[in-house]
């Protein structure tokens, strides 16, 4: 068995980024709305958050989530003005 | 105008019952939908009747877990999490039904071509020709035939979340079966000679 180029080369980068320990899609989940007014607020990430982020650079379904909140957050901020 | 709800009053108000609870539901409907809509219509990717049947959806599993809610957030912003997360799922189910695991699995039978971009010197060509080759000694040897599944249905697009659907399982085994497939790989190549140096160094 063999990958095709473009998937050695995505494979490549996301195991360069493996951690030792990562958390889950439900843990990130747990903390994806406090991470993402973190982000919105530039407040200093607290312990948990770099967890959030790293899981993110590996999880599609959950960085896609977390982009899609972040514009409904930033949408419903400009309404209110 | 009334002033925006605290945490501790939207849940007050949801758990009230009558017209405070009505008009909390009301209130948390029309931020839900209009949160939504946006960031969908940004996507050019959905139509008002989906975000409406999402919301509903939503208001539903907020209603029946609001003693999950930690606080940790404001309340808002929970409750806009399940909802994206309730309506991504949707849009994945849609858009991956027809999708074969086996489509996106199927390998390459002997040595792929590798061609790099013209702006790759041949050192630099030889140096990916032999990592990608020990890469795929790995994924043959550490790799048991579900990491294979799953990662290669990864690396196709497919969502975790239906890569977990066909195979029987929950999104979190998968990304923990995924997780531990990474980590035995990249064991592998540092077994293998490599330091993150030279990966990086490979593919800029």
């Amino acid at each position: 068995m063999a990958l095709r180029p473009e998937q050695a080369k995505a494979l490549i980068a996301k195991v360069l980024d493996t951690r030792a320990q990562e958390m889950t899609c439900d843990e990130c989940v747990a903390d994806l709305a406090a991470f993402v007014e973190v982000q919105l607020t530039g407040k200093p990430l607290s312990a948990a958050l770099p967890a959030v982020h790293a899981h993110l650079e590996q999880c599609h379904d959950c960085a896609d989530e977390y982009h899609i909140l972040r514009q409904a957050l930033t949408a419903l901020a400009e309404e209110e003005g | 105008m009334r002033a925006p709800r605290e945490n501790a009053s939207w849940i007050r108000d949801l758990r009230a019952g009558g017209p405070v609870q009505a008009e909390a539901i009301t209130d948390l409907r029309g931020l839900l939908l209009r949160g939504l809509a946006k960031s969908f219509q940004a996507r050019g990717a959905t139509d008002q009747a989906f975000v409406e049947d999402v919301v509903q959806q939503a208001l539903v599993h907020i209603l029946d877990h609001l003693d999950q809610f930690q606080g940790r957030s404001r309340f808002t912003t929970w409750a806009m999490a399940i909802a994206v997360r309730l309506a991504m799922s949707a849009l994945r189910r849609k858009r991956w039904q027809d999708v074969s695991l086996e489509s996106l699995t199927t390998p390459i039978e002997g040595a792929p071509a590798w061609d790099s971009d013209d702006t790759t010197s041949p050192a630099q060509h030889a140096e990916q020709h032999a990592l990608v080759e020990t890469l795929n000694r790995l994924v043959d040897e550490a790799l048991t035939e579900k990491q294979w599944l799953a990662l290669t249905a990864e690396l196709g697009g497919m969502p975790l979340e239906e890569i977990a659907r066909r195979m029987g399982s929950n999104v979190n085994a998968v990304y923990k079966l995924l997780h531990d497939a990474r980590q035995r790989l990249k064991h592998g190549l540092a077994t293998a000679g490599y330091t993150a140096e030279d990966v990086r160094s490979a593919f800029p």
